[in-house]
């Protein structure tokens, strides 16, 4: 048994971080969760199209690697602040996908009632603090979390979530400054999918890549490919490594791609077929991660097809479990504004 | 020759509007986030940035505060920007430059300078934003000196306003209802202006005056409607400029009809109803008062995201009509 391991040891030694980090389990529940976000964005979008959810929603598809790669190291105390697109965020955080369709149909069984939707999806019992409408909304108080984990000395490390756009939001730079003069457990992850709205980074930001932006506020400043999870998991231990060390804040750039539009509204004027196509057909995170498992031996087609099936029944009871439950009552219009006090 | 009148939407109203004012003086131009190729998030902008280029409609970072003070600085200093932000609610980002900057530059420089920026903002519920998307703050700028702050509630008064807007010399604020964009109605072409601080009668009536702002202007008109078969002849204010207010015009209207109702989306607390309920109260119309005044206001929650909750959250028609049949027969 011990020489078996150990032979299965060597014999990744030549692997990627996280093939000699995790054991097989563990691959193979992150390429569940990675096809769980998926379909469960799918799911939505179907539902949204048939007229079962209003508003709006913004999908992060293509962009899972980015999501499991950042939460795979943090514990269920951690915490994280999300964005609009946070979808992703809160599967990987450990959200059930029943309790967040729930809420995008607006149930009391959602986890915001029916008060947040899409935009606001939060699972505060997981240590997702909550997606954000705002954005750069979510950074600064992620740095507050991350003061109350120094002062209450209760090791908690937090992430925030956000994308390219918001790192020309002042609350960005505002917060960066205060994580680093306070050496605070706190990790800045900037999904840089390239585009905020229809604005690309070259037109809005004047550094090359975010992760530049660092230096000013006297911290590492690392880049990765945010659609291979290994990369993406691999900087995240060591900003965990570090943070929990007490030795301050880290700015992860993952850059990846949105292969939806923006919103429900996008006309995708601002960016070319080829380019979609491109990052669709030869950058999938999922297709990327499922052939390195596979080269790697973790897993065999058969495998693979079980997890797609089991996602498919996950997400299939979860729309149930959604429509099945209660809307709220209109009485309720005027709960949760105060703290219900006995 | 009287010029030529089509139906246009609201939105596309406001877009003929910034062309003309961009056609007809080189100063002005627009800013704001996702104006140029993508056209605006409610497509006011459109496609005007392929007929005035990307340096007259610019798109901004995502960066409200700095993009408020750019526009601020640059009207400053002899441009004439239009800024849009892509909702309401991220005026809150850059309370700092309108409030401490843009409305008390002048003031502050004894008349020195003036401010002449327009910004626009997309307001409102009823579209499933949720609470930070959704929000109703025009009176929060309201209570700024130095400000003015308009509601045009038709398309023709959201041209003719933001033309007069553009030629103030003072920093105007526009809330534009996001559910009044696909509204239509008969614009003119060409330039005309609809001044700031008039209040307009858009129905007269005997019984009873509501006040109305923005999107509550067209409930009110459709609650008359249905009251008028039940024989209750409503007079409806308009208010279109919350400051400064046109006083009188709702002083007039109250000492013709004796009765008074409120009808606004924001929250009902500390907003425009008070305000046009405590002007009233300290003018001459207050002995004409045959019952005491009526707000219908949004409810006093943030905008929830459920749909049902949401349209419970703000004053619908049939409240409108329920309230003011109470109101005119008594009922407390
Ligand atoms: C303060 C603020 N400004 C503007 C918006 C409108 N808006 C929502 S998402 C978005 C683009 C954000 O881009 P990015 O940060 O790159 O995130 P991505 O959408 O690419 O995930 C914009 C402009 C907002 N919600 N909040
Ligand atoms: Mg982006």
């Amino acid at each position: 048994m011990a020489a078996a391991s150990k032979a299965a040891a060597d014999s990744r030694a030549n692997l990627p971080f996280v093939y000699r980090q995790y054991s097989a389990e563990q691959l193979k529940q992150v390429l569940y969760k990675m096809y769980l976000i998926r379909r469960f964005e799918e799911g939505a979008e179907e539902s949204y199209t048939r007229g079962l959810i209003h508003g709006t929603m913004h999908l992060s598809i293509g962009q899972e690697a980015s999501a499991m790669g950042i939460c795979m190291p943090l514990g269920e105390d951690d915490q994280i602040t999300s964005t609009h697109r946070g979808h992703g965020h809160c599967i990987a955080k450990g959200a059930e996908v029943k309790r967040m369709f729930a809420e995008f149909f607006g149930k009391t069984t959602g986890y915001c009632k029916g008060r947040g939707g899409s935009m606001h999806i939060a699972d505060v019992g997981k240590g997702n603090l909550g997606a954000n409408g705002i954005v750069g909304g979510g950074i600064p108080i992620a740095v507050g979390a991350a003061l109350s984990s120094k002062m209450m000395k209760t090791g908690k490390v937090v992430v925030s979530f956000f994308g390219d756009g918001a790192n020309n939001e002042g609350a960005f730079h505002e917060a960066l400054n205060m994580a680093a003069v306070w050496k605070l457990p706190v990790i800045f992850v900037c999904e840089n999918n390239g585009y905020g709205m229809s604005t690309s980074t070259a037109r809005s930001t004047a550094v090359k890549n975010i992760a530049d932006r660092a230096a000013a506020y006297s911290m590492p400043g690392v880049i990765v490919n945010g659609n291979i999870f290994s990369e993406v998991a691999e900087a995240s231990h060591k900003a965990v490594e570090r943070a929990r060390a007490g030795e301050g804040p880290t700015l992860i750039e993952s850059k990846t791609y949105r292969h939806r539009g923006h919103s429900k509204s996008d006309r995708n004027r601002y960016r070319t077929k080829e380019e979609i196509e491109d990052w669709m057909s030869n950058r999938d995170p999922i297709t990327l991660f499922e052939n390195e498992l596979r080269e790697f031996g973790f897993i065999d087609d058969k495998g693979i097809e079980a997890i797609r099936d089991a996602v498919a029944q996950e997400i299939a009871d979860g729309i149930e479990f959604a429509k099945a439950s209660p809307s709220p009552d209109i009485s309720e219009a005027g709960n949760y504004v105060y703290t219900e006090q006995a | 020759m009287d010029a030529m009148v089509r139906e246009l939407s609201y939105a596309q109203a406001i877009q003929e509007a910034m062309a003309i004012a961009m056609d007809m003086d080189e100063r002005v131009f627009l800013m704001g986030e996702d104006i140029g190729v993508y056209g605006g998030a409610f497509q006011v902008t459109g496609d005007l940035v392929e007929r005035f280029g990307a340096d007259r409609v610019m798109d901004t970072p995502i960066s409200e505060l700095g993009g408020a003070g750019v526009a601020v600085g640059a009207a400053l200093t002899g441009m004439r920007p239009i800024f849009e932000f892509q909702f309401s609610d991220f005026a809150t980002l850059a309370m700092e430059q309108i409030v401490n900057q843009a409305a008390k530059m002048r003031f502050m420089l004894g008349g020195e300078v003036s401010v002449p920026v327009v910004m626009r903002f997309p307001a409102g519920s009823g579209t499933g934003a949720a609470a930070q998307h959704s929000q109703s703050l025009e009176a929060w700028l309201g209570h700024v000196p130095g400000l003015k702050v308009i509601q045009p509630a038709t398309p023709y008064d959201a041209k003719g306003m933001l033309l007069a807007a553009v030629a103030d010399p003072d920093p105007v604020m526009i809330f534009e209802h996001k559910l009044l964009y696909k509204m239509k109605g008969p614009v003119p072409e060409g330039y005309y202006t609809v001044p700031i601080g008039k209040a307009d009668i858009r129905r007269e009536g005997r019984d009873l005056t509501i006040v109305a702002t923005s999107i509550m202007v067209q409930k009110a008109l459709d609650a008359a409607a249905a009251l008028e078969a039940e024989g209750i002849d409503v007079e409806i204010v308009d208010l279109r400029t919350i400051r400064p207010m046109d006083k009188q015009t709702v002083i007039d209207s109250v000492k013709k009809t004796s009765r008074l109702m409120c009808v606004y989306e924001a929250v009902k607390t500390l907003g425009i109803g008070a305000e046009v309920s405590a002007m009233i109260a300290e003018s001459e119309a207050f002995d004409y008062l045959d019952a005491p005044i009526v707000r219908l206001g949004g409810a006093e929650t943030p905008i929830p995201y459920n749909p049902e909750l949401e349209k419970a959250t703000v004053p619908q028609v049939p409240d409108i009509i329920t309230a003011a049949r109470d109101l005119v027969k008594g009922v407390r």
